[in-house]
């Protein structure tokens, strides 16, 4: 069958065609459409897909999936590899039962993350786990089954990194329509904890055990399909991971270049035979890859054994700050052979920047004005999600922002170190996601910052997901609803009030009495997202 | 068309469907038998920030985004947005904007976004397609679906007008198609 699909679209046909039977994940962007794309067809394929309250909790899920003998798949974007990674270690070790491969969306240029340009595929090396790149949606849905393959043969979780410019890139994909199950699967989860332990002196063992299979993966990679080699001979080549190779096709072709270009599928364990048998007759090579020079590190490694004189461009030409482009790649490509290549001006008119803003009608507008109004001295934390809105105009009320939850322990820092007021806001979801801890901690510790829970009913910035708040999972099944205030209180939270911010005296009168209290107080400012509330009315 | 790939930035504010319309034209290639390539955002960007999405075909397209100056279709459904787009536009670049203003924090004027659309290219046509659509078929939200219809009628768009209607029919939902179909052919 071919279609046009979006590149988060053809993972999912992946693993539907690997056979896959448990998903879990946390909505995130670029990599959200993943997780939903299973929720929305989860009654059919009767493949069971959940949203977990957090990455760490998703990844154990499947964990627990794994060694029940269920195939898995995990999704999240680059911020939640960061935190499943206590989790992540420790299953390199024990190894997977049935197969499980997490995907991992990467966001160059920081079109839809906060916190950091982060390059993921550096816990590949960290970790000891496979890691493989697609550039097209079609490898979005090749890589996605040689994914599950490898972790097959291997036991080994098996790492697929996307970036934005994959996950959100649409093409015509060639893909095998999905053999329904008559029923969702259940495993028998048999008893082994020489496997599934990870406990001294066994642990440095499963070490050893880890290290010899990554040895074998390495022979798998170096003959691989996805490590292939395109275009003719020359003593100038290309070596290329993700999107940076249709960049580099595209600027060779303009520059009526041929010269071979090997494309790598597999980041992590690098096939080193296969650099080296390319490098060898070459003088020089360009290492084109997105962020950070990983693999331009491997190749000088390499080149100092096989060709101690090869020229090696990589980041010097490069940025490792942002996205690549094909007039990025011409123009180093210029600088290296010294052909000409041509980039358009662009015409320049400085242009105000138009940021992401609060819908109208929504409930956050009667939130952040009102906060600034009453403590326009206090410290203010912000955190991610639509709430993060507030850190841009004409809000700009942020003193700091980090990641999901971390306002909280933060301002219970500054309180502590500090005779300030503070005020931490957060969304639903990033309190259920991760700001809990934080509150007992602030509790614990007898800190007293004022906690804000901007509560809109959903995890509304990365396309409205299910959360514990709301009383529907992921799959729009009835289930216990959480209760943010009753979790407060069983953290010990003295101060609680519940209102809707539309009630602005209330809201007002409130964090003014809370403010002066000697204990953490927490305002649940309950009132549904607009969009949310426009489609729930139209239906 | 000859070997060179077509290339459309679709520009505009998160929330104008910018996605929707890509869908369209990405389908509507590929039912030509056009090879495609597209680039979309979502997320933060989309919460009513700018939005640009470009849409590579031709009979082999390599990379999913559009080099500064080789854009041939602009379609803005904003001003400020379609201005935006159009400084990465070429002498040869069709622009086709949408008579629609969406002011933000210390965003130009009106004027003077009108001022520099004047400049910046001789190719430039501003087009009410949101009122048109508001007065003909009462929703302004298939303003874009409208200007794609008058680039397809315009020929600024190697596309067959057939495979356009069979694409809103294959990309969009059933109650909303005959909608769509309508503010195209509007044009």
């Amino acid at each position: 069958m071919k279609k046009i699909l979006l590149g988060n679209e053809a993972i999912v046909k992946g693993a539907l065609s690997a056979g896959v039977d448990f998903v879990s994940g946390y909505p995130g962007c670029p990599s959200a459409e993943i997780g939903q794309g299973f929720l929305d067809i989860s009654k059919e394929s009767k493949i069971y897909t959940e949203w977990s309250t957090n990455e760490k909790v998703a990844l154990e899920t499947a964990i627990g999936a794994s060694f029940s003998g269920l195939k898995s798949l995990v999704n999240m974007k680059s911020f939640g590899i960061n935190v499943c990674s206590d989790s992540l270690l420790p299953l390199a070790y024990t190894g997977t039962k049935a197969p499980m491969v997490i995907v991992v969306a990467d966001d160059p240029a920081c079109h839809s993350s906060a916190q950091s340009e982060q390059d993921s595929r550096g816990y590949a090396h960290l970790a000891q786990i496979p890691l493989l790149e697609p550039s097209t949606p079609q490898e979005c849905y090749d890589l996605t089954i040689l994914a599950f393959q490898i972790s097959e043969k291997f036991n080994t979780p098996v790492l697929l990194r996307p970036t934005t410019r994959v996950a959100h890139q649409r093409a015509v994909v060639e893909f095998q329509d999905y053999v329904k199950k008559d029923e969702m699967k259940k495993g028998e989860f048999i008893k082994n904890p020489h496997q599934f332990s990870t406990m001294p002196p066994r642990t440095l063992e499963m070490k050893k055990e880890l290290l010899d299979k990554i040895e074998k993966i390495k022979q798998f990679a170096e003959k691989s399909k996805a490590n292939y080699i395109s275009g003719g001979k020359s003593k100038l080549g290309i070596i290329a991971s993700g999107v940076s190779y249709l960049y580099a096709l595209e600027a060779l072709e303009e520059m009526n270049l041929n010269i071979p270009v090997l494309k790598l599928g597999f980041f992590y364990p690098l096939p080193e035979k296969k650099v080296k048998d390319f490098i060898k007759g070459l003088k020089t090579v360009l290492v084109a890859e997105e962020i950070d020079g990983y693999i331009e590190r491997e190749v000088v490694r390499l080149a100092k054994y096989t060709n101690p004189k090869l020229q090696i461009f990589g980041k010097n030409v490069l940025s490792t700050i942002g996205e690549l482009n094909a007039d990025k790649l011409g123009l180093a490509l210029a600088k290296i052979t010294g052909k000409k290549f041509k980039v358009n001006k662009i015409k320049e008119i400085n242009l105000p920047k138009r940021t992401a803003r609060l819908c109208e009608g929504c409930p956050y507008w009667y939130i952040f004005p009102a906060l600034k109004r009453i403590a326009p001295d206090a410290i203010f934390g912000g955190d991610i999600g639509c709430n993060m809105i507030a850190g841009l105009p004409p809000h700009s009320m942020h003193d700091y922002l980090f990641s999901m939850g971390a306002s909280l322990g933060i301002s219970h820092g500054v309180k502590k170190s500090t005779n300030q007021k503070v005020i931490s806001l957060m969304g639903d979801g990033t309190f259920f996601h991760a700001g809990i801890p934080a509150l007992i901690n602030a509790v614990y510790n007898k800190s007293n910052p004022l906690v804000v829970i901007a509560d809109n009913r959903i995890t509304a910035m990365t396309g409205h997901q299910q959360n514990p708040g709301m009383g529907k999972t992921g799959t729009n099944e009835v289930t216990e609803e959480l209760k943010i205030e009753e979790i407060a209180k069983a953290c010990g939270v003295k101060n609680i009030k519940v209102l809707d911010p539309i009630n602005a005296k209330e809201f007002e009168d409130t964090v003014r009495e809370f403010l002066g209290k000697e204990e953490v107080s927490l305002i649940v400012c309950r009132r549904i997202c607009a969009l949310l509330a426009k489609r729930q009315s139209n239906n | 068309m000859e070997n060179k790939t077509f290339n459309v930035i679709l520009s505009g504010v998160g929330g104008q469907g910018i996605v929707t319309l890509l869908s369209i034209l990405d389908q509507a290639a590929f039912i030509d038998g056009y090879d495609i390539k597209s680039s979309e955002l979502h997320g933060l960007s989309q919460r009513g920030g700018s939005i640009e999405a470009h849409v590579r075909f031709g009979k082999k397209v390599n990379s999913p985004l559009i080099q500064i100056g080789k854009v041939d279709l602009i379609i803005g459904l904003e001003l400020t947005e379609g201005l935006r787009s159009a400084e990465k536009s070429s002498n040869q670049t069709k622009i086709l904007i949408n008579d629609y203003y969406f002011p933000f924090n210390d965003s130009l004027k009106l004027e003077m976004v009108k001022g520099y659309l004047d400049k910046i290219s001789s190719n430039i046509s501003i087009i009410p397609a949101s009122k048109i659509c508001k007065e003909k078929l009462e929703k302004d939200v298939v303003a874009g679906t409208y200007l794609l219809g008058y680039a397809v009628s315009k020929g600024l768009i190697p596309i067959k007008k057939e495979s356009f209607i069979q694409a809103i029919k294959e990309v969009i939902p059933a109650k909303y198609q005959e909608l769509n179909i309508k503010a195209f052919q509007l044009a």
